[in-house]
């Protein structure tokens, strides 16, 4: 069997008779098998897998098989599936099982995907290289000293491992996009409230979305569409009517393009990266679209505002785990107040500590205003000018990240110099509109590069037609020797 | 902005987390170190500005008020540490 790059070539072959979902799952596991050490999945759902696939081919003969028939689908372990193990690759949630199924999983349910496994990520979401988790980092397939990215690491690997057609991640600051530019995959991160987040372990709820990580913008296009839409188990999602994303692909002749100047001129950004942003520029002028140069004044702003306000909806989202309901306890306790802190203390992890008590900080009463009320203005601000420059532009184009995958080990002395490797995807996050990361081609060491595009809210449509036709003409091209 | 010990612990009792000596010195260091990083902040004027607080447009999503039963008694024990027949067990809380 040969690698597959999106549902249809699956769907193709599936009709033509080649194999079944079956032997489709049989490969994948086989590959799960050989890539252990990678460490991408933490537990694989091997027999369920292949009841599912026997399920489906019943369905696909019988002609009533749903959207996603015939795709073999793994979760990021924050995302809730009934009487399955969740413990957001932390300690603190060690044997416990979900109690229900999360309305994104069951709608992939719904259409009859086929879910292979669960994998790995940083500690509740927290970190750009997959080395918070408790079950140690992901290696990238490329090259196994790398870092997957994080912190949708594990899911990002499997799909650039061949492991599964698609994942399912989330992204609260960048972690479906940056990790899918670290492994040469598109990763998408849809408009805040686009997708239910009843069944995801909460991060940092203003900002937390469930998003694909695929080989193709098709298969990105086909399940935001079957995910996203009302739900009445969260009050925040949109009821903003769902396109078929799958079937808005077909690009318009003329776009209005942005990029904001400075993203190009930081010292920080790898040469390669700069120039194949540069290429893809050029590139889009030669085809006729229009791409200005703009200022965006926060650029340095935006992760010190990500950070303080992710921190403080950390430290309260995460209040819950208290060694009482559910996860690890402490076995060395003498009194409740003890047994909240050494079950919190030996349950989580150190980024996660860190994090808790930076949260714990701005929201105390004596720093509130000055820091966790500012960041808010100062979100306001850079919300106001995004949106303001995305009715300018149909998208912003910038880097994924300001490099290509790091080495395992390189960043993780310095807190400081790990957040500044959300630099680019936070403004997405900050300003709630949809972004996507697809691949720009290589940089000198053979890494792979991400270009990131940006929308208005509610334009996946629009992003995802766009996103597809600089795949399929601009940055297939974009290759640095 | 730099914090000293003393903060830092009463950020940990708030927290419910505790930290050995030498953690107690790399959690200080770095949360200071952070501290003075986003206080670059300060140099933008947001006085005329309103903090951001939802992002999502929705307003006043309701639903019937129906009683069901989403997790049974047996179920909510389930992933409990300590339990008996019917409760939670944590360590003796009244004298």
């Amino acid at each position: 069997m040969r690698r597959f790059n999106s549902l249809t070539e699956v769907r193709n072959e599936l009709t033509a008779g080649s194999f079944t979902c079956r032997q489709l799952v049989e490969y994948y596991l086989d590959n799960i098998q050989r890539k252990q050490h990678l460490n991408a999945f933490l537990e694989v759902w091997a027999d369920e897998a292949r009841q599912q696939a026997d399920a489906v081919d019943a369905k696909l003969a019988a002609g009533t098989a749903g959207k996603l028939a015939g795709m073999v689908i793994g979760l990021k372990d924050v995302l809730a599936y009934k009487g399955h193990t969740l413990q957001s690759s932390s300690h603190i949630l060690d044997g416990f099982k979900s109690l229900f199924t999360g309305t994104a999983v069951q709608r992939l349910l719904d259409e009859d995907a086929i879910l292979i496994g669960r994998q790995n990520c940083d500690e509740f979401a927290m970190g750009a290289s997959n080395e918070s988790s408790y079950f140690g980092p992901v290696r990238n397939d490329l090259d196994h000293e790398r870092v997957s990215g994080g912190s949708s690491g594990g899911s990002a690997v499997a799909v650039q491992a061949d492991m599964c057609l698609a994942s399912i991640g989330s992204d609260t600051g960048g972690s479906v996009r940056q990790p899918a530019a670290f492994c040469g995959i598109v990763g998408l991160k849809p408009t805040y409230s686009r997708v239910s987040r009843y069944g995801l372990v909460a991060y940092a709820s203003s900002f937390d979305q469930i998003g694909p990580l695929t080989c193709s913008v098709d298969d990105a296009a086909l399940l935001l569409e079957v995910m996203a839409g009302p739900d009445e188990f969260d009050a925040t999602v949109s009821h903003e009517p769902v396109p078929a994303y799958s079937r808005q692909l077909e690009p318009q002749a003329h776009y209005r393009v942005g990029y904001i100047r400075d993203t190009l001129e930081r010292p920080g950004l790898a040469p390669d990266i700069k120039q194949a942003v540069e290429t893809t520029i050029e590139q889009l002028r030669g085809q006729g679209h229009v791409v200005d140069a703009v200022d965006f004044p926060y650029l340095d702003y935006m992760v010190p505002t990500y950070y303080i306000l992710t921190t403080a909806e950390a430290s309260s989202n995460l209040g819950r785990f208290d060694g009482v309901k559910y996860g690890y306890r402490a076995d060395d306790a003498t009194d409740l107040e003890s047994l909240y802190k050494k079950s919190r203390s030996q349950g989580f992890g150190q980024e996660v500590q860190r994090r808790i008590l930076l949260g714990t900080f701005v929201l105390s009463a004596d720093y509130y205003d000055a820091y966790y009320t500012k960041a808010q203005r100062v979100r306001r601000l850079i919300k106001e000018q995004t949106d303001e420059l995305l009715r300018q532009y149909d998208f912003l184009i910038l880097p994924t990240a300001p490099t290509t995958a790091f080495r395992i080990g390189e960043n993780t002395k310095d807190a400081l110099s790990m957040y500044l490797a959300d630099i680019f995807t936070v403004q997405a996050s900050l300003a709630g509109v949809p972004a996507i990361s697809v691949p720009a081609g290589h940089d000198q060491q053979g890494l792979p590069i991400g270009l990131q595009i940006m929308g208005g809210a509610f334009r996946e449509a629009d992003l995802l037609a766009f996103a597809k036709h600089l795949t399929e003409t601009v940055a297939a091209s974009v290759t640095t020797p | 902005m730099s914090t000293d010990l003393n903060t830092l612990r009463q950020l940990a009792h708030l927290a419910r987390l505790e930290f050995d000596e030498r953690n107690e010195q790399k959690m200080l260091g770095d949360l200071n170190e952070i501290l003075n990083w986003v206080e670059q902040l300060r140099e933008l004027d947001t006085t005329q500005v309103e903090p951001l607080v939802h992002l999502s447009r929705e307003l006043n999503v309701l639903r019937e008020d129906t009683p069901r039963n989403t997790v049974s008694h047996a179920e909510g024990l389930l992933n409990a540490p300590r339990k008996d027949s019917d409760y939670f067990r944590v360590p003796k809380v009244l004298e």
